[in-house]
């Protein structure tokens, strides 16, 4: 539990830190507020009440909403929770995808266009096969996840074989595969029978995972999947010798070579799993809450996934704790702007101080001190000439 | 001595890049201009105004045009076998082989149409220029030691910081005059974090351009789109005719037909590219680039040096920002970059970190992004969402060593602590 | 003009680097600072210059105290330090790296390197250095590279020139000619400060030696002084600078190199076309100055290289073409020259270390699956058998000290079952106790019947280990000879001089 908590500080503090700045700039952009900046005691108090209820509607919007419940269960205010779930389970997918990236040396910037293939690939057995009801999930996973497997271990090849710095590979990759899914979604084979925007069939019932509170809640198998892949993931680090060939490549890649550790290997491979990673999140979100591919099926999600993986310190309990607030803040944020309409951007200026503050312990152990503190060197990638 | 198994790396180089030349004739001769059904005219414009000297349309047809010029292709490949074959470079010849391939493809992607060469080139260096400026921006930090992926981000805040002062004050000057500032200021953020507490540069990065996007999405969001006039509508710089130069038949209108921010363009890279190998900052920025702790023992004060290059790179990139509101549009949305700050990444390290390969890969870029742009409008085989990919395909290409061995400075990304690793 | 140094006091954490070290050196005199790896020589050096800071203490010039903050300071008070790992840009021509720092600009900001040039040329003819001020520095071999560090003092004026292990990377006759050079710069009137582990050479130069052991100053003496003297001053014990060796016992043929070539990725010849076996039994030292190719060579011996054309067979297998795990398997021990970049991961714990090579084998593995306490306790065995001084095995290896992390090395490659050791440059960097260590180990392998394939730079470790030597020079074996062969002729043949006698080929 100690450690636990010990590893837990620095991220609730630059939370709280993030929050805070992220509250500064909701508060200095309403017009309302800056209009009573001539008397002190106003301007704090509409201040505090404003950053108060965008921060309040967030929180409803993401865990619970008490406006929801009238006459019905107080259940139903968890609605919003669900939601939050129901979009965790993905991101915690490929913050797992850029995580073990992170730990073979690699920095994975592609999860976006992995998870793309990955719906892709899901979307169209989804849609395409009439399977029976548990195979044919199982079959729009494998789908998914061998092609964006593929996808992912491509950029490993490049780099095993030529050199090719995977942070650059991965973002011109990110671009093919978005241009890639609006070209297939116009193809004949994609189109919606009747429509002319970009839209693919449905999936067929048979292949969407099951919920598990009945309809009224999205929230679906997607998170025990995700779970379960977290627990994977630590096993596979720290119990198998692939783990340890990975985390060894990733510490100090020469002395791994001269170990006999196929550097090669180990980075194609790591890309590969990577890619499967975020290719499965992209069928889970799919298959368990969109049901359909648009051409904003990725959403965010592959970019926000560095953010988690970097938050959680590429550790599966970080990202998996990681991937709920990110989800809670996105899920949030739509709400709060449909309600105090202050925009959902702001989710990204926080998500982005979260990370930045952790990323410099010593910016923040410079004013707080905190005993034994761990570096945080562990989250690296390579200069150009790595 | 049984030494005939040595592998001479280089001309192993060559040779694949040789047949790669040859697979590339054969797919252009069967593809363009086999394969084709029937001959339609293509026609190649030169004039958009009222140069001096009026070139004459040139009107070819598909398949005549796609097999001579495949066939030149072959004649350049030959030319550049047999100087593999004496061991020299194969530039020129390589270059007029590209540029052979290139009519071959055009002449059958434009089959029917008419293509104002012209208006391609000036489109593209108009793409091109936040390219420039961005990869630039690059280049001052990367030479000084400090990777910079949060170029979008400057751009972005230039962009912004332009738009919105513009609106203000109603006056692009005043637009153009804080751009810099903006993109210094995020800068200020980069060279902080990087230098100072010694965060992973490439990680850093891409944070920053993640609180960049989130800032200027959610004012954007917020205040600009509350009162459009008020703060979204700056007046914008309109084009400078250089008089006499800008009469000059295909070079005029491209180059000297352009608003200030472009002729500044042109300033900034003569002075960079001067500057960096003839200057005493030059030196300096290179010295800590490769080798900080021997720029130390010198009494350079090393992460100064890093602090104030990595600012200047921001002035160049804001500036850059500008070209997208008070240089063109005059309004600012929401991510208006598009990702351009990677591509004038990608130009840097294809440009092997020197200023005039930057700025050529830059252009490169620019034109095939506008190349799509022309070629959607007349019609091709190819679906617009590939031409879209072709800056990115190469940019894969180009990282993948085809172009030859790049090498970034040798403490790029390393951050630097006095007194070495005691 | 004179420096003084009084009660320098640095530490670097709970560690004294330097502990109240006094030392002084008066114009036209050289004075050598005599002391092991790890002594804190190189700290004290540092301080003087600028690139560190003193906790406590005082330099003065000329009597005047100096506060040194940046080597500008030291710059200016006149101290000019040639160093260890030269501090030139390696992408710069010579006359850049020499305006580095001081530049003169002309119109509109321009570079001047043209008095910068003319400078290069009046010194390199005064002392006969012939440097050319366009060359690339990385293009020049290592003895130039220094000679520019010297030009660069001398232009900047300096009157206390500080060189720091300034022979570590020299042949034997560019160490004579370094020497020759600092005898004519102390009869210019300049102070030398000679910093070396290296007793010959102190003695040889040296007006005055002060002697520091772990920071602190232990005693001075005459150049005059007895070897084992100075050693036993130096290591804080008697030392015995021989190893027990009985008389080789030579079995079948191990290893068999055959017109061996190596180029880089660019299709520079850096090995060519070199032969040599190596029996069971005997150690075969390949001996060299820094950068001739021996680097390439040992890593070819574990397949690390690409672009690698000729044969090496290991008991009549080839491994060229194999995979690095294929070699090890044939039973080859590999200790890299550089433990801390290809040896040892330094965030692992020394207990995965121990296991880098063999973490997939039994007992700690098991269908893929990977056992950490069967790991620990075999590396808790090993510990101890090696005399790896560590709290506990699952401690970092970062935490070691550089014989201990040396030894963790040792330790993996030699607790495999294998016929040939490959070391490359085993005690660079350790102190006396620790080099023993590793002498004893290795010359125990060969006199357990394998065979002991040693690169080595460091002339002493050849001669206390090789049965025979062979010299490598640009990239080819110029010869390969006998034991008995004496300093001077060793150091003919390093810098290239083929002479007749090749003894076996």
């Amino acid at each position: 539990m100690k450690l636990i908590a010990k590893k837990a500080i620095l991220p609730l503090i630059a939370f709280g830190l993030a929050l805070f700045v992220g509250g500064l700039v909701i508060g200095f952009t309403d017009s309302r507020v800056l209009s009573k900046i001539g008397s002190p005691i106003s301007f704090l108090k509409i201040f505090a009440s404003t950053v108060g209820n965008a921060y309040l509607a967030l929180f409803q919007g993401a865990i619970y909403d008490p406006n929801l419940v009238e006459g019905h269960s107080f259940l139903t205010g968890f609605y919003p929770l669900s939601q939050t779930v129901v979009n965790a389970a993905p991101l915690m997918l490929c913050g797992l995808s850029v995580a073990i990236a992170f730990k073979a040396g690699l920095f994975n910037i592609g999860a976006q266009g992995q998870f793309i293939f990955g719906a892709i690939g899901a979307s169209y057995v989804g849609f395409h096969y009439e399977l029976p009801i548990f195979l044919h999930v199982v079959v729009a996973i494998t789908a998914a996840i061998i092609l964006s497997a593929l996808w992912g271990g491509f950029v490993g090849l490049l780099k095993a074989k030529t050199g090719a710095h995977e942070v650059i590979v991965t973002i011109m990759l990110n671009y093919i595969a978005a241009n890639f899914l609006l070209w297939i979604l116009g193809t004949s084979t994609f189109l919606r029978p009747g429509r002319l925007d970009p839209l693919a069939p449905p999936v067929k019932d048979t292949a969407r995972l099951p919920r598990l509170f009945g309809d009224n809640y999205s929230v679906n198998v997607g998170i025990f999947i995700s779970i379960v892949v977290a627990f994977l993931f630590w096993l596979l680090l720290n119990r198998s010798t692939w783990g340890f060939k990975t985390r060894a490549v990733g510490a100090n890649s020469s002395a791994a070579r001269t170990a006999g550790i196929s550097v090669q290997r180990i980075t194609i491979g790591t890309m590969l799993i990577a890619g499967g990673l975020s290719g499965l999140a992209g069928a889970i979100h799919v298959l368990g809450f969109q049901y359909e591919l648009t051409s904003d099926t990725a959403g965010s999600f592959g970019f926000d996934a560095i953010t988690v993986a970097l938050l959680g310190r590429g550790g599966p309990v970080g990202v998996v704790l990681a991937s709920l607030l990110f989800a809670g803040l996105r899920v949030g944020g739509t709400t709060m702007q449909a309600n105090v309409q202050v925009p959902v951007e702001i989710v990204l200026v926080i998500q982005a101080l979260v990370v930045l503050f952790i990323a410099a312990p010593g910016l923040i152990t410079r004013y707080i001190k905190i005993k034994n503190l761990e570096s945080g060197q562990e989250m690296a990638s390579k200069g150009w000439n790595g | 001595m049984k030494n005939n198994q040595v592998i001479s790396v280089l001309a192993k180089k060559r040779s694949r890049n040789l047949k790669i030349m040859l697979a590339l004739t054969l797919i252009s001769f069967v593809l363009f201009a086999y394969l084709p059904g029937e001959s339609q005219d293509v026609t190649f414009n030169f004039v958009l105004g009222d140069e001096w000297v009026i070139i004459q349309s040139w009107v070819i047809g598909s398949k005549i045009g796609a097999y001579s010029f495949s066939a030149l292709s072959a004649l350049f490949l030959v030319f550049a076998f047999l100087q593999a074959r004496k061991g020299n470079k194969l530039g020129v010849s390589a270059l007029a082989y590209c540029l052979s391939v290139f009519i071959a493809f055009m002449c059958w992607a434009a089959a029917g149409a008419a293509i104002s060469v012209t208006g391609l080139l000036q489109g593209g260096l108009f793409l091109a220029i936040p390219l420039v400026f961005g990869s630039l921006s690059g280049l001052i930090c990367e030479r000084s030691g400090v990777i910079n992926i949060a170029i979008e981000g400057q751009l972005l805040a230039g962009a912004f910081a332009a738009g919105v002062v513009g609106s203000l004050t109603q006056n692009s000057w005043a637009g153009l005059l804080v751009a810099p500032l903006a993109g210094a200021l995020i800068s200020l953020l980069l060279a902080t974090f990087a230098i100072k507490y010694a965060v992973d540069q490439v990680i850093l990065g891409f944070v920053i351009n993640v609180l960049v996007i989130g800032l200027t999405s959610f004012a954007s969001q917020r205040i600009l789109t509350t009162d459009a006039a008020r703060w979204n509508s700056s007046p914008i710089f309109s084009t400078i005719q250089i008089p006499i130069l800008s009469k000059i038949p295909l070079v005029g209108p491209i180059f000297f037909s352009q608003t200030i921010i472009v002729y500044m363009l042109y300033v900034i890279v003569a002075i960079i590219q001067v500057t960096l190998f003839k200057s005493k900052w030059g030196l300096r920025m290179r010295a800590v680039g490769e080798l900080p702790v021997a720029a130390e023992s010198v009494g350079i004060d090393v992460n100064k040096v890093r602090f104030r290059n990595v600012l200047i790179a921001g002035l160049v990139a804001g500036l850059g920002g500008a070209f997208f509101t008070v240089g063109s549009s005059g309004a600012f949305s929401r991510q208006m970059t598009a990702g351009m700050g990677f591509i004038a990444l990608a130009a840097l390290i294809f440009g092997k970190w020197t200023p005039l390969g930057a700025v050529a890969a830059a252009l490169l870029f620019g034109f095939a992004d506008q190349l799509r742009t022309v070629l959607s409008i007349t019609g091709t085989p190819i679906p617009s969402e590939f031409m879209v990919m072709v800056p990115y395909i190469v940019t894969i290409i180009a990282v993948s060593g085809f172009v030859g061995k790049v090498r970034a400075p040798a403490s790029d990304g390393i951050p630097y602590k006095r007194g070495g690793s005691h | 003009m004179s420096l003084e140094l009084r009660a320098i006091t640095k530490r670097f954490g709970g560690l004294v680097a330097n502990d109240a070290i006094d030392f002084a050196v008066a114009d036209g005199e050289i004075h050598a600072i005599l002391g092991e790896n790890g002594a804190g020589k190189s700290t004290l050096m540092n301080i003087v210059y600028g690139l560190l800071q003193q906790d406590s203490g005082t330099i003065s010039v000329d009597g005047k105290e100096l506060t040194i903050n940046s080597p500008l300071d030291s710059l200016a008070a006149g101290i000019g330090m040639v160093h260890q790992h030269f501090m030139l840009i390696p992408v710069f021509t010579v006359a850049e790296n020499i305006v580095l720092g001081h530049e003169k600009t002309g119109f509109f900001g321009k570079l001047d390197l043209a008095t910068a040039r003319e400078e290069i040329l009046r010194i390199s003819q005064e002392f006969n250095f012939d440097v050319n001020p366009d060359a690339i520095v990385e293009e020049l071999p290592v003895g130039i590279q220094q000679r520019v560090e010297i030009i660069r003092a001398l232009i900047y004026d300096a009157k206390v020139l500080i060189l720091d292990e300034p022979t570590a990377v020299l042949t034997p006759q560019e160490t004579d000619e370094l020497l020759n050079n600092l005898k004519k710069l102390r009869e210019s009137g300049r102070a030398i400060v000679f910093i070396s582990h290296k007793l010959r050479e102190v003695k040889a130069i040296a007006d005055k030696i002060t002697i520091i052991r772990r920071g602190k100053v232990v005693g001075t003496a005459s150049p005059s002084a007895e070897q084992s003297e100075l050693a036993s001053m130096m290591v804080g014990r008697e030392v015995d600078l021989k190893v027990d060796k009985e008389a080789a016992k030579l079995g079948s043929e191990v290893l068999n190199v055959q017109n061996l070539t190596i180029q880089d990725h660019t299709g520079r010849t850096l090995v060519n076309n070199i032969s040599f076996q190596v029996k069971a039994g005997e150690v075969l030292a390949i001996a060299g100055v820094q950068g001739n190719g021996q680097s390439e060579v040992a890593e070819a011996m574990l397949g690390l290289r690409e672009h690698v054309a000729g044969s090496v067979k290991v008991d009549g297998q080839e491994i060229i073409g194999k995979s690095v795990v294929d070699c090890l398997d044939l039973g080859i021990a590999y200790v890299p020259e550089s433990r801390e970049l290809d040896g040892l991961i330094s965030s692992f714990t020394i207990a995965e270390n121990l296991v880098l090579d063999t973490h997939m084998s039994a007992p700690y593995s098991k269908f893929g699956r990977y056992f950490p306490d069967a790991v620990k306790k075999v590396a808790q065995e090993r510990v101890a058998e090696f005399d790896i001084r560590a709290q506990s095995v699952t401690d970092t290896a970062s935490s070691l000290s550089g014989g201990n992390k040396q030894k963790v090395v040792l330790a993996r490659e030699l607790s495999r079952p294998v016929k040939l050791v490959v070391v490359s440059q085993p005690t660079r960097g350790l102190d006396v106790g620790s080099i023993e260590f590793v002498h004893e180990r290795l010359v125990a392998e060969r006199n357990d019947g394998k065979a002991v394939l040693l690169f080595s730079t460091e002339l002493d470790e050849v001669y206390a280990l090789a049965d025979r030597i062979a010299i490598m020079f640009k990239g080819e074996i110029i010869a390969i000879v006998e034991p008995s062969i004496s300093r001077e002729e060793l150091g003919l043949y390093m810098a290239g001089v083929s002479l007749h006698a090749e003894v076996s080929a």
